[in-house]
C-alpha cells in the first residue's frame, strides 16, 4: 500500500561550493529525471560563493519549471555583512518565485508578505509556528534535530493553520554555523583570503578524531554531521502525523536515484526494506543515522524494528 | 558615554549575592530546568530561591535578569510559559529570550517586564534586531560574539534598542542558538535542553604512555601529554584530523577564553550599554574576583581615569585568551 502519493518530495539548496558547471549539469538532470516536486535554489551558507552561480539562476529556474518542478529561492542562514544584508533584502523583495527565509533579517525585509520558513529559523514549537503563520509564513521546515513527538505536534499545528510542514529525511545534517570559515582555517587562511578552497570538498571536508573515528564534516562556515540523515524507514510515520513535504539534501551521490527510491516508497512501488537496501547501495560506504528523530544521539542508527 | 552596566553570572543564590556585593549592576540566572541555556546539574534557582534573591539584589540596587533563552520543543511550551509567569510574579527586571513563541507570550502576557534578546537568537544585523524590537518590544540585544567593534558601532546607529556584549569568559565558536553538535554526540540538545558538552558524558582516559584523552560520549575530543593539564572536552574546542592536517589540529578554535579587557574603552565608546561576564557554572571566588576587577575598571573609565587593564588581563594569566572576532576580521 502506498505511504502517500500526495506527499511532496523536495530538494534542498546545495550546501557546498559546487562549480557553476557542476550545478548546471546537476539541475538539468534533476529537471529531466528526478521524481521531485519542489526544488530550493540559492546560496544559504557563504555569501562569497554566490557570484559564481547566481548568474545561472534565471536559466536554472526556467529549466526546472519546464521540468514540472516548483522552484523556491532560499536566503542566507547568516546575515552580518553589507553584501549579505543586501542579498537578503533583494530576495525578500521578489514576488516570484516563492522564497524560503533562513534569517530574521529576511523576515524583517519580507514584512507580512507570503514566505516559507527555512530550517535555520528555529521553528521548534507550536507557539512559534503560530506566530510565524500570523506574519505571513505559508510553510515551515522544522530543525533537523527535532525528535519524533515534537515533529508530530508541530505537524498538527501546521495543519490547523493551513501551513505546509517539511522535515529533512536525507543527507548530512547542519549541526552549526559560525562567522569563521573552517575550510580556510584548515588551510592556514582566513575567510577573507580563502581562495575558495571549499570547492575541493563536494561532500564536505571530513574531520576524524585523533584516534581515527569519523565525526564531523566541514563546509566553509558550516559544520555538518558525518552521517547522512536517513529517515526513509520513518517516512510513513511522518506522513501519518501530517508532514506534507520530505526534504532531500543534495549530496555527492546519485541524487536522481535517491529521489527515485523515496518516490517509490511513497507511491507503494517498494516496501521499506527494499527501498532501504537500494538507498544503501546508492550511498555505498556512507553511514546513515536517525538518532535525532528517536531522541537519541544524532549520529546513532536506530534499527527499523525498534522504530516501530 | 554609555552606562556600561556590568551584567554578572549567578549560577547559585550564593554566587548571586557574591556578584551583587562585588558591584554587579545586574545579575542573570535561570531555573533548574530546560528553560535556560545553562541547565547543568547543581546550578540554578528554585522559585523560592529566586524570590529571596530578587529581594536581596533589589535591596542593594541591582537588577535580576531571568534567562528563558532556550527553544521549547513542540508539546513542551507550557514549561517556558510557567517559568515566565513565575519570574514576573517574583519581580524580575527582565527576561532574556530567544524563541519567538516565548517572546510573543511574554510581550502579550507580561508587557510590563523588559525583554532582552538572548545571544541564542543570533541576531547579527540591524534588520534582524529590528524584527525583534518591532514585534516584541525588545529593549536590549545581546550581540553574537562574531562582530568587530567597527561593526558594532555601525549597528548601534541603526537599531532602537540597547546593546549588550560578552566581555569575559567561555568563548563559544558557533553561532549561538544554531548549534546541534552536543545533540549529535550525546542526545541532549543545546537549544531544547539547555545542555552543552554535558559532564555526565565526559570521561578522561589515561593511556599507557602517560598521555590522557578527554572524551565526550565515547568520542575523543582532545589528547594531552603526561605533563599537560587535560582540558574539558567541548566539541568546538577539540582536536581533529583532516585530509590536509593529518597531524591533528584545533579545527574550530583552540581552548581559549574570551578576555576583552583591553578593548573595554573602545567598546564603551562604540555605544555598548552593558557588558556580560560569562560563567554561571563558576565558583563564588571566581565571580568575586572577576566582577570586582571589572567594576573597578568600568568605574575608572567612566570617571575619566586610566583603568588598570593589567589586572583584568591577569585574570586569565597562564591560560590562553583571545579577543575573538571583536578586534579584527582576520579571526574569521
Amino acid at each position: 500500500m502506498a505511504v502517500s502519493d500526495m506527499t511532496k518530495l523536495t530538494l534542498g539548496p546545495i550546501a557546498y561550493h559546487w562549480s557553476a558547471e557542476a550545478r548546471r549539469d546537476f539541475y538539468a538532470r534533476i529537471a529531466d529525471e528526478a521524481p521531485i516536486d519542489e526544488v530550493y535554489l540559492g546560496e544559504v551558507i557563504c555569501s562569497k560563493r554566490a557570484p559564481f552561480h547566481e548568474v545561472d539562476l534565471p536559466a536554472t529556474i526556467e529549466r526546472l519549471e519546464r521540468g514540472g518542478k516548483r522552484v523556491i529561492l532560499s536566503t542566507l542562514a547568516e546575515v552580518m555583512l553589507k553584501r549579505e544584508r543586501k542579498a537578503t533584502a533583494d530576495l525578500a523583495a521578489m514576488d516570484s518565485p516563492e522564497i524560503e527565509i533562513n534569517n530574521a533579517a529576511g523576515l524583517f525585509a519580507r514584512g507580512k508578505r507570503p514566505h516559507r520558513i527555512g530550517p535555520f529559523m528555529n521553528a521548534y514549537n507550536e507557539a512559534t509556528i503560530a506566530w510565524m503563520a500570523g506574519q505571513g509564513a505559508t510553510h515551515v521546515c522544522l530543525p533537523a534535530e527535532m525528535p519524533g513527538p515534537a515533529i508530530a505536534t508541530a505537524a498538527a499545528t501546521a495543519r490547523d493553520l493551513g501551513l505546509g510542514v517539511e522535515v529533512q529525511v536525507f543527507g548530512r545534517a547542519s549541526l552549526a554555523v559560525s562567522a569563521r570559515c573552517y575550510h580556510a582555517r584548515a588551510h592556514g587562511r582566513t575567510k577573507d583570503n580563502c581562495q575558495f578552497v571549499c570547492e575541493e570538498d563536494a561532500d564536505g571536508m571530513p574531520l576524524r578524531t585523533t584516534d581515527d573515528h569519523p565525526i564531523l564534516r566541514v563546509n566553509g562556515i558550516q559544520t555538518q554531521s558525518e552521517s547522512y540523515i536517513d529517515l526513509l524507514p520513518e517516512a510513513g510515520q511522518m506522513v501519518a502525523v501530517g508532514i506534507t513535504h520530505l526534504r532531500l539534501m543534495p549530496q555527492a551521490v546519485d541524487m536522481v536515484a535517491v529521489a527515485t527510491t523515496f518516490r517509490e516508497l511513497l507511491n507503494g512501488g517498494r516496501n521499506v526494506a527494499e527501498a532501504e537496501a537500494t538507498l544503501r547501495q546508492t550511498c555505498d560506504g556512507i553511514s546513515f543515522s536517525n538518532g535525532f528523530y528517536h531522541s537519541q544521539a544524532g549520529y546513532r542508527r536506530i534499527a527499523a524494528a525498534a522504530a516501530g | 558615554m554609555s552606562l556600561a552596566e556590568l551584567i554578572c553570572p549567578a549560577g547559585t543564590p550564593a554566587a548571586l549575592r557574591t556578584a551583587v556585593d562585588a558591584g554587579a549592576d545586574a545579575v542573570y540566572c535561570g531555573f533548574q530546568d530546560a528553560t535556560n541555556a545553562r541547565n547543568f546539574p547543581g546550578l540554578n534557582f528554585t522559585p523560592d530561591e529566586l524570590a529571596a534573591s530578587v529581594t536581596y539584589a533589589h535591596g542593594k540596587g541591582a537588577k535580576v535578569l531571568l534567562a528563558l533563552n532556550t527553544y521549547p520543543p513542540a508539546g513542551k511550551v507550557d514549561l517556558w510559559r510557567q517559568a515566565a509567569d513565575t519570574g514576573a510574579r517574583l519581580g524580575v527586571d527582565a527576561f532574556i529570550v530567544a524563541d519567538m513563541g516565548v517572546a510573543d507570550y511574554i510581550a502579550r502576557t507580561h508587557p510590563g517586564v523588559r525583554l532582552h534578546l538572548s545571544v541564542q537568537a543570533a541576531a547579527s544585523s540591524p534588520e534582524a534586531i529590528r524584527y525583534y524590537c518591532q514585534n516584541f518590544g525588545v529593549k536590549r540585544v545581546v550581540l553574537p560574539r562574531i562582530l568587530t567593534i567597527p561593526e558594532i558601532r555601525e549597528i548601534r546607529k541603526e537599531i532602537p534598542c540597547e546593546i549588550e556584549t560578552f566581555i569575559f569568559g567561555n568563548h563559544g565558536l558557533m553561532v549561538e542558538g544554531r548549534c546541534s553538535l552536543t545533540n549529535y554526540l550525546t542526545g541532549q540538545s543545546t537549544n531544547m535542553d539547555g545542555v552543552c558538552s554535558p559532564a555526565s558524558d565526559v570521561e578522561y582516559k589515561r593511556h599507557e604512555d602517560g598521555s590522557m584523552s578527554s572524551q565526550l560520549a565515547g568520542f575523543t575530543i582532545d589528547c594531552f601529554g603526561a605533563d599537560e593539564k587535560a582540558g574539558y572536552p567541548t566539541i568546538c574546542k577539540g582536536r581533529y584530523t583532516a585530509p590536509h592536517r593529518p597531524e591533528g589540529y584545533y579545527a574550530f578554535e583552540e581552548p581559549v577564553s574570551l578576555n576583552l579587557s583591553r578593548l573595554l574603552p573602545d567598546l564603551i565608546d562604540a555605544g555598548v550599554h552593558a557588558f556580560k561576564i560569562e560563567g554561571r557554572q563558576r565558583s563564588k571566588s571566581y565571580v568575586r574576583g572577576v566582577v570586582s576587577a571589572f567594576r573597578q575598571a568600568v568605574d575608572d573609565i567612566r570617571a575619566g581615569r586610566e583603568a588598570n587593564i593589567a589586572d583584568l588581563v591577569a585574570l586569565t594569566e597562564g591560560q590562553k585568551q583571545t579577543q575573538g572576532a571583536f578586534e579584527t576580521k582576520k579571526w574569521r
